[in-house]
């Protein structure tokens, strides 16, 4: 990743640095040669069309090089891969919480494995906040209220930032960690201590507790939808539109269920804004999640859905 | 430049500054000429205290640790210093000192249209600015000059609403003095002063006033909101009362990025009349140059998103904007190669404000180029939010606009205040601004690049990061000589400055047809124009060396 943003911010160098050239040698031998003599007059020129399309259409064709480049990055960027290690952040004033989906759970720091893709699913307790690592070119905004999703994979084991970049109060400075990348035996290692089970696990507590099985019935007789297999698969809504559900959506429904109704069921669930944490909410999410993995069904139509899922995901995001 | 006609006035020929005396003459005149002077005492003061909180900040970052201040204090600083420099310093800089005594002279008019209006919009800003002061002195606001919500409307405890308010009030001046600059250019134009005839000072105007009609209201209705969520917790912003914290950053930037053409369209305007005047030339290609500003004025209207590519908007969005903002960069791109051609086989000298114009050339490039790396999706999610940013946009807005200022105020000093600044002493100002500038301010992309986020007041853990913010610190030290430089000496001129001829540079354009300094209506009789604009040829053939008396 840190070798794609470089490789275009070396070529925006090289053509930064040639218009520079161009314009000051331009400036500077103009300004020499026709130095003020006396008796020799200004020579008026009124302008050339041609000219003018020469300079507004290259320079014009050389900025589409570059959008067209730095668009391809930032998809890359902004679309993780499948199958990639999950870590939920949760930000607050003035730190980083962040937890494995295997239940491990980190403050300012995390210790992810070399070579594997990781998934930041991001939300805040409270003002905006912004994930940045530096060394992987990668940054995020975390907002209260929903979802954001950052990604990648480290290549070189080491210690790195971790930035607050969006300013967030008092301490807003303080508001860094570190990254660490290990071998997989090492991480595999730090793995096996601390953990207090996996985060599904810690969801379907919660999802109990909460008695959401009473109407989210696994026989799909409920009053709810049936929540198997659902993650990662088209809903089709009461309102005629088909929303995907990911992460987002799953939140949504549970902080504000009227928003978006399935199709043939009744807005009848009560909102549980206020009842549960940030840190329940991923543990609900997880859990969610992993009555998709179970289920071969669920699995399939995950796989189904266009690379892009995230893209739209992040688009729903706006409304 | 030793071409003047030397005619040294009798002393004391009436004129707009002497025609009254008194306090009272100042507060309530409606001479354009006047409030615009009165602008320029109150722009500069901010300046002044805007320029403080800088060094203070500058001071803070010379070690990693938080010594100077605390970073509730650090957070305050960078804070003011943007709302100040912004709303109180470059929106109203150059549209309204040398906006407001040019516009009128330029083409040919008495006043403005509406005088009184113009006046109540220097008591709006003073106003603002009172209220602004105020609220300094009684504790400061701590969101940065951007009002983030929720952060701001929910979690800061300082004064947001007073601050607010001020840029709310302050706003009313700005769009009244661009209503008056596009009734006035629309409606008082002397005859045969035809639109292709308009000084590029005028065109920039004119694009400049368009903006701030259409752009200000946003932020008024931004910051109404933002009071009102504060104070009567609506859910508007904050997303615990159902609000989107999204829409706060589409509104703020709706009015905050065309206000940077706001700053840098003025400043563009200068440029060309100082270029065409000291290359003794026509600029190049005068109606590109010309619709190159309303092209950024309304290219400017749609590129606001640029600023949010990792807020969390989509993907596509993102796209899109990107695309707009190189766009956008075309106009700019097309000014800047006319500003150089312009300069080809012309009769180059290199007075004052010529130098200003070269250091413009120079810091508008390197802030125009830098911003094609923050339109590139792909780089802006690494150096967006660090001190990449921080040096792109000084290097337009100080870089590019106070460079520019700071040319027009050489340029016209001596129809201003009808006394010459000292050469010498100019010349040394704008090499030693161009100097401090880019020690100040390249080291910042380096930093930026490197992943020093911006809004830090410690960076203890990242001891990496000093060295470069020491030549930053030192830049700083020199560019504020550079910037007291003028004010002493402007200041000095006033009473020591060889009294000023009509027009000391042989310059075009009908505000040099007027006595220095004017009269309080500035022409005898209203002038009849039958010659295009940057007539130096005519000024220049050894033939004619009297241009026709109007």
């Amino acid at each position: 990743m840190a070798g794609n943003v470089d490789a275009l911010y070396i070529f925006l160098i090289i053509v930064s640095g040639l218009m520079t050239l161009l314009i000051f040698t331009a400036v500077v031998y103009f300004a020499a040669r026709y130095r003020h003599r006396r008796g020799v007059l200004a020579e008026q020129i009124e302008g050339s069309t041609p000219l003018e399309l020469t300079w507004s259409i290259i320079p014009l064709g050389v900025f589409m090089v570059i959008f067209i480049w730095g668009a391809v990055v930032y998809f890359k960027e902004r679309t993780p891969p499948r199958d990639s290690t999950e870590i939920y952040v949760v930000a607050k004033q003035w730190m980083w919480k962040l937890e494995h989906a295997e239940g491990q759970r980190e403050i300012n720091e995390l210790h992810v494995p070399v070579d594997r893709d990781v998934k930041m699913i991001m939300t805040s307790q409270d003002v905006i906040h912004s994930f940045y690592i530096p060394a992987f070119r990668i940054k995020q905004d975390v907002v209260p209220g929903r979802y954001t999703v950052a990604w990648f994979r480290a290549t070189k084991p080491g210690t790195y930032h971790l930035f607050c970049a969006e300013y967030c109060g008092t301490q807003h400075s303080g508001m860094i960690g570190s990254i660490v990348v290990m071998p997989p035996a090492q991480y595999e290692a730090w793995m096996s201590g601390g953990s207090t089970g996996p985060l599904s696990a810690s969801g379907e507590k919660v999802f109990a507790e909460l008695g959401c099985a009473t109407c989210h019935r696994s026989d799909a007789q409920g009053r709810g939808p049936n929540l198997q297999g659902l993650f990662g698969t088209p809903v089709k809504l009461e309102d005629g539109r088909t929303v995907v559900a990911d992460e987002n959506y799953v939140r949504e429904s549970i902080l504000d269920p009227g928003a978006k109704i399935v199709a043939g069921f009744k807005p009848v669930m009560p909102t549980f804004q206020g009842l549960v944490s940030e840190e329940q909410l991923n543990a609900l999410v997880a859990y969610v999640k992993s009555l998709s993995k179970s289920a071969p069904a669920g699995a399939s139509s995950a796989a189904a859905t266009p690379p892009s899922t995230n893209a739209v995901t992040q688009g729903s995001q706006v409304q | 430049m030793s071409m003047a006609t030397p005619t040294i006035q009798p002393v004391e020929r009436e004129n707009y500054l002497n025609k009254h005396y008194g306090v009272g003459s100042w507060l309530l005149t409606t001479d354009h000429k006047r409030i615009a002077l009165l602008y320029l005492i109150s722009i500069t003061f901010f300046f002044f205290i805007g320029g403080f909180f800088a060094l203070l900040i500058r001071l803070e970052l010379l070690t990693p640790a938080s010594d100077l201040v605390q970073a509730d204090t650090y957070n305050k600083l960078f804070t003011m210093h943007g709302m100040v420099m912004i709303f109180f310093f470059l929106v109203p800089s150059i549209p309204a000192v040398l906006g407001n005594f040019l516009v009128p002279m330029m083409i040919g008019a008495k006043d403005l249209a509406f005088p009184r209006i113009n006046l109540l919009s220097w008591y709006l800003y003073i106003i603002g600015g009172v209220m602004m002061l105020h609220c300094m002195l009684t504790g400061g606001v701590d969101t940065g000059w951007t009002f983030y919500a929720p952060f701001s409307t929910a979690f800061t405890n300082t004064k947001i609403i007073e601050a607010g308010l001020a840029i709310f009030v302050a706003g009313f001046s700005s769009i009244l003095t661009g209503l008056n600059f596009v009734v006035t250019i629309h409606r008082m134009r002397a005859p045969g002063m035809t639109w292709s005839r308009l000084p590029l000072f005028i065109w920039a105007h004119y694009a400049t006033s368009i903006i701030q009609i259409l752009g200000t209201p946003v932020i008024a209705i931004t910051i109404v909101l933002v009071a009102a969520e504060r104070a009567l917790h609506l859910g508007i912003f904050d997303p615990k009362l159902g609000g989107d914290p999204l829409l706060f950053q589409h509104l703020f930037w709706f009015y905050s990025h065309p206000a940077v053409y706001i700053m840098i369209l003025p400043s563009m305007g200068i440029i060309s009349e100082i270029i065409a005047c000291y290359s003794r030339k026509r600029i190049f290609g005068y109606s590109f140059v010309a619709f190159s500003s309303i092209a950024i004025a309304v290219f400017g209207f749609l590129v606001w998103a640029h600023h949010m590519f990792v807020a969390g908007i989509s993907v596509y969005a993102a796209l899109l904007f990107s695309l707009l903002s190189y766009a956008v960069a075309v106009p700019s791109a097309v000014k800047v190669f006319n500003w150089t051609a312009t300069l080809y086989k012309g009769s180059i000298h290199y007075d004052a404000p010529m130098l200003y114009a070269f250091g413009f050339l120079g810091l508008f490039t390197i802030g125009g180029l830098t911003g094609l790396f923050l339109a590139a999706l792909g780089i802006d999610v690494h150096v967006t939010d660090t001190y990449f940013v921080v040096a792109h946009f000084h290097y337009i807005m100080v870089g590019g606009a106070v460079m520019g200022y700071l040319g027009g105020m050489h340029f016209w000093w001596p129809k201003i205040s009808g006394r010459m600044y000292p050469e010498g002493w100019a010349k040394l100002a704008a090499l030693i601004v161009f100097i401090g500038f880019n020690l100040t301010f390249f080291p910042q992309f380096l930093l930026g690049y490197m992943g020093m986020p911006r809004r830090y007041a410690d960076y203890s853990h990242m001891p990496e990061f000093q060295i470069l913010n020491v030549f930053s610190t030192a830049g700083a030290t020199i560019l504020g000589v550079g910037y007291l430089l003028p004010m002493i000496y402007f200041l000095w001129s006033m009473r020591y400055g060889k009294p000023a001829p009509d027009n000391p540079w042989n310059a075009a354009g009908l505000e040099w047809k007027t006595p220095s300094p004017p009269t309080t209506f500035n022409f005898e009789q209203e002038p009849i124009v039958t010659w295009e604009a940057y007539n130096y040829d005519e000024l220049d053939a050894p033939h004619k060396q009297e241009v026709p008396v109007v």
